[in-house]
């Protein structure tokens, strides 16, 4: 059976990258990745995006991006999932090795988000996620769907706001630690609290940020002699895909699924975990994606928070480099800055926080509203 | 929104119309062939009810295109009285007033303009019941 192993990383740090267009911020990415892996070329380059249609006005955007990376004739995808484009072109360059068809491939993940420059139009094209015809048509945004989420889950479980203060303010603080991050400044609870509504009960400071960042890796089928990193799985599953057809609102039922077939893969139980990058687009889905991993019963996964688990230092370290709240949410290149982030920790050679002698790490990477979700495992030696 | 587009979805945004699955008896709001939860193509259009309460609800201040001139106004996800869960404003309230298990009633309005020579989409929403 094939193994499979990251050889090479490569990140922009996030930010507005006006100069820059997004197949150029791609190929950095990718030149990164493919210097530190000692390589020339690669047998195909998978492009995790999911906005460059609407607002790059760019498609066929795999190939333009293996011509700024200077590497023509190479295949080349663009996989798309919405925010989980990142992890979904990892599970393609994954899928791709283990056939046996390729020996070296580099997965790059990009977003250039301000080429768009107004907060509606932002907003409208991140909505693109949901339904546009059952969801979109109310005047929905995804920042709507995500608050009713928070609305329901506040009301069964009585949690405070801040209860998710404590959230933002631990990204934040991960971040500054993180060259690479778009948000490298602390904030207090004053702050989250007195911060502006964008959808009721969700906060400006309950949110990611809008930026532009590209993140590469590069994943091969022979094992390197030096620190190998091995993607032990990897885990996919899709959801119902409206916001009200679901059984349980509460419930991130993709994520659970994924979670159950990456950790099978991987040969390991959520006690094993020494640390996760999760989705935390709004602090609700960072609380959810813990409840999803395994880490916390429904509804308890807010304790994690109020009993500092979540901490560097906690139980289950989260989000080290700032996870999406502060070290930003590129949306297609998030994924890949996930898993990347998390290598390099395997590696002894964190952008963030320093754990000593993590073993094995997750991410997880939602599309939509949960409606596609991915689960990696990472194995150092 | 596109005229052919939105042409197709007319029976659900004026009459509340989704689809009944008589294989496994699947209800939704969404208009399809071919049921969601099991796969049957042996589906029929069927009316769903006017009235149910706010399973949940947000008010939006930051709206997506389109909807700026609403801002800020309230979405809900109301759950009809045959339990079927479906989205829609909430109107003819104070966004302050509005809780989880309110009663509300559909309502047919104006959802939105698209600028100048754009179509005005119809369509429901939902008010308190007094
Ligand atoms: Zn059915």
């Amino acid at each position: 059976m094939v193994s499979v192993y990251i050889t090479g990383v490569g990140m922009t740090k996030i930010d507005k990258h006006w100069d820059t267009t997004v197949s150029e911020l791609a190929s950095e990415a990718l030149r990164i990745a493919l210097n530190e892996a000692g390589m020339e070329s690669v047998d195909a380059v998978f492009v995790g995006n999911m906005l460059s249609g609407i607002v790059n006005s760019q498609e066929n955007l795999a190939s333009l991006v293996v011509s700024y990376a200077g590497l023509y004739g190479t295949p080349a995808f663009k996989v798309e999932a919405a925010c989980a484009s990142g992890a979904a072109a990892i599970a393609s360059a994954f899928i791709s090795l283990k056939s046996g068809m390729f020996k070296d491939v580099a997965v790059v993940g990009v977003e250039k988000m301000s080429d768009e420059t107004s907060v509606e139009g932002i907003t409208r094209a991140l909505a693109t996620a949901a339904d546009s015809e059952y969801e979109l048509y109310h005047g929905v945004s995804f920042t709507a769907l995500n608050a009713l989420i928070m609305q329901r889950y506040s009301y069964e479980f009585n949690v405070k706001p801040e209860d998710y203060g404590l959230w933002s303010i631990q990204m934040h603080k991960n971040a500054t630690m993180n060259p690479y991050a778009q948000l490298r400044f602390e904030i207090t609870m004053e702050k989250y609290l007195s911060s502006q509504w964008i959808s009721k009960p969700i906060r400006f400071m309950d949110c990611s940020p809008v930026g532009d960042g590209a993140a590469a890796l590069i994943l091969s089928s022979k094992k390197p002699k030096d620190s190998p990193i091995e993607i032990a799985g990897v885990g996919m599953a899709t959801d119902k895909f409206q916001s009200f057809l679901r059984e349980d609102l509460l419930t991130l039922a993709a994520a659970k699924i994924a979670a159950k077939r990456a950790y099978n893969m991987a040969n390991i139980r959520p006690e094993d975990i020494d640390m996760v990058e999760v989705h935390d687009a709004f602090t609700i889905m960072g609380v959810l994606s813990l409840e999803a991993l395994g880490l916390a019963e429904r509804g308890e996964g807010i304790e994690l928070l109020k009993n500092g688990d979540i901490k560097p230092d906690g139980t289950i370290p989260t989000n080290l480099a700032g996870g999406l709240k502060a070290r930003g949410h590129p949306v297609g290149a998030t994924g890949v800055y996930q898993v990347a982030e998390l290598s390099l920790q395997l590696r002894g050679t964190p952008v963030g926080v320093k754990l000593d002698n993590p073993n094995i790490g997750v991410a997880l990477n939602l599309g939509g509203l949960a409606s596609n979700c991915y689960v990696t495992v990472l194995k150092g030696e | 929104m596109s005229v052919p587009k939105y042409w197709r979805i007319i029976p659900h945004y004026y009459r509340l119309e989704g689809t009944i699955c008589k294989n496994c008896g699947y209800k939704t709001p969404l208009i399809r062939k071919i049921c969601p939860n099991c796969g049957s193509d042996d589906v029929e259009r069927v009316r769903l009810p006017r009235e149910g309460e706010v399973y949940s609800y947000t008010v939006v201040y930051s709206p997506p295109e389109g909807f700026e001139r609403h801002n800020p106004y309230v979405i809900g996800l109301i759950k009809l009285k045959d339990g079927t869960k479906i989205l829609g404003q909430i109107v003819d309230v104070d966004p302050e007033e509005v809780k989880i298990g309110l009663k509300v009633r559909m309502t047919f309005r104006r959802i939105s303009v698209d600028g100048k020579s754009g179509i005005i989409q119809y369509g429901y929403k939902f008010k308190p019941v007094k």
